[in-house]
């Protein structure tokens, strides 16, 4: 059994029993909210990570399907088809997005996917009717799918665990595709995959649209889990707060986004209770990661140990050194 | 029929032609060699030919099929690949990485999400194929970081023989190269079949003058000399414009 084998077995178990050797509900909240927010951080890093396409939008997509949720549930719909819609909605909010945004790259693309964001925020805000304006919209119950109710933290930790460790699989199989190694092609040398026969707008337009049903996943979660939506999500900050997780942690890796989220999650939730000025600490914390690991926590820890490990044993440095992505 | 027949081509970047009423017609199997000083317009006729320019007129035809509107990335399924003068390559993967890219573009596989790329057996196989023609597959898993210049220009044209060309366009293949590298190089293009139509622009003389067929000499973006090895090097229009007296 190799040594990633074995860390992804011990992870597995810490996250199963995490009720069990957690104290108290707040840290089952706390971890609930790490997962759902780590699936928002995987979907954007298919596009920031693995298509080059940095986005300042989607929160405006992760509220997009939380509003939806809230409104179908607010009209009397069922859980089930309330999920349907939201995830129907963010991804066709997202095609909408990706055909006016992919006109560009770079910066262009930033500031479109920010003009969009802004543009449903904006929504959010004025069109009262739809999304009650600043009261936003409030939920009432959780689905119980096959009789299990959802309606104590633990059970709902368990459903975010399932929906997480399945988000992750979905982007592991996609990433290691052949479309995944076409995506991060169009990220390295847009113009020679052009050459090389690929349609590189058809590929980052499908990169899109995963994207957006992972942020559509996560922004259903969200509703449920505050059972409450209002503007204030799909503002710029929470684009951006979410951008820092990927960046943080490790764009174009797997687990970057997930260790990326975790340290949001737990400086905006767990320390801020100890230090008033937490964003201070925060921000400190990501102008050390751009300092020391430009790279993100994941590849550049990796990339530390390897230099450890090759003074320790200068032999293996004339191993070649492999070209896979951290993990 | 010709393999790549380009009538009336013309391009011109705000007020500056670049390209000229140039006209050329490659014959299946042929090796033709284009020349011209710097500012003449040869990677420019390139980029024209596989659709990466839009000409503001003229057509470019291959076997025969009129490709002037076929946008660029369905170029290569017709059987036209071509190389770069600036490395073009994948350099966080590695070489037969590289190369299954080159392969997986032509294939409808392209699309396919879920199976793992390793496990596209017949596309690794045939990668490893490409790169024995060029005499690197003994460096097959090596990230291409690790490889030299010379290296990396056979890793290109390896990509392109991949993709089983009609007609390869090869933009200055030896650019760069020592000396040694340059025989590799060579090698590698000497070895390739007939059926492979090819069109070089290279300045390199000594090696280009022994590839060379037909020569086509550009100058301004318009052609002033064409003809065999022999005529083109004897016509005093090239020794005044690109030899040198």
């Amino acid at each position: 059994m190799n040594a990633r084998l074995i860390a992804l077995v011990i992870a597995f178990a810490a996250l199963v029993t995490l009720p069990f050797w957690v104290s108290g509900v707040y840290y089952i909240n706390v971890s609930t909210q790490i997962l759902f927010y780590a699936i928002f951080a995987l979907g954007l890093n298919v596009l920031v990570g693995y298509a080059g396409l940095v986005s300042l939008g989607h929160a405006g997509l992760f509220g997009i399907a939380a509003y939806a949720t809230g409104y179908m549930l607010q009209i009397g719909a069922g859980h089930t088809v309330a999920i349907l819609v939201a995830l129907i909605a963010g991804v066709a909010s997202m095609a909408v997005f990706a055909v006016l945004s992919l006109r560009s790259t770079g910066i262009g693309f930033i500031m479109i996917t920010l003009a969009l964001g802004e543009i449903l925020w904006g929504l959010a805000y004025r069109w009262i009717s739809l999304t009650g304006g600043d009261n936003g919209i409030s939920v009432h119950g959780r689905p119980a799918p096959l009789g299990f109710s959802m309606a104590s933290p633990t059970h709902f930790f368990y459903v975010a665990l399932i929906v997480f460790l399945l988000s992750v699989v979905m982007v592991a199989v996609f990433v290691r595709s052949p479309f995944g190694a076409a995506l991060r092609g169009t990220r390295d040398q847009p113009r020679r995959m052009n050459a090389l026969g690929y349609h590189v707008w058809m590929i980052r337009f499908y990169a899109c649209l995963f994207s957006g049903l992972l942020t559509s996943v996560a922004g259903i979660l969200f509703v449920y889990y505050n059972q409450f939506i209002s503007p204030q999500t799909l503002s710029l900050t929470s684009s951006a707060e979410v951008l820092l997780m990927v960046i943080s942690g490790g764009p174009g890796t797997l687990l970057g986004p997930i260790v990326g989220a975790t340290l949001v999650v737990v400086v905006k939730t767990v320390v801020s209770g100890f230090i008033e000025r937490w964003n201070f600490l925060l921000g400190a914390i990501f102008v050390a990661i751009v300092i020391l690991m430009p790279e993100g926590l994941v590849p550049g820890t990796v990339r530390l140990w390897r230099l450890a490990w090759r003074k320790r044993a200068p032999s293996a440095a004339v191993l070649p050194a492999k070209a896979e992505p951290a993990p | 029929m010709s393999a790549l027949t380009v009538t009336r081509l013309c391009k011109a970047f705000e007020g500056l032609h670049v390209t000229t009423n140039v006209n050329l017609n490659v014959e299946p199997g042929e090796r033709r060699l284009i020349i011209g000083p710097n500012g003449a317009g040869k990677t420019t006729l390139f980029n024209l030919i596989t659709g990466e320019l839009t000409p503001d007129s003229g057509s470019v035809q291959l076997f025969g099929r009129d490709i002037t509107k076929t946008p660029s990335r369905q170029r290569p399924h017709l059987g036209m690949a071509r190389t770069y003068q600036i490395i073009t390559l994948f350099p966080r993967d590695t070489i037969i990485h590289n190369v299954s890219l080159a392969l997986l573009g032509l294939s409808p596989a392209r699309w396919n999400p879920i199976t793992d790329i390793k496990h596209q057996g017949h596309l690794v196989e045939r990668a490893r194929e490409a790169l024995e023609r060029v005499g690197l597959a003994h460096l097959a898993e090596r990230p291409l970081a690790q490889t030299s210049y010379g290296e990396r220009r056979r890793v290109e044209i390896a990509m392109a023989l991949a993709q089983n060309p009609k007609v390869l366009l090869l933009d200055e293949p030896f650019a760069g190269l020592s000396i040694d590298e340059r025989r590799d190089v060579h090698k590698c293009l000497m070895a390739i079949p007939r059926d492979v139509t090819m069109v070089m622009i290279e300045h390199n003389m000594d090696v280009a003058l022994e590839f060379a067929e037909r020569i086509t000499l550009l100058h301004f973006g318009e052609v002033i000399v064409e003809g065999t090895r022999a005529e083109v090097v004897d016509n005093p229009r090239t020794r005044e414009v690109y030899l040198g007296h």
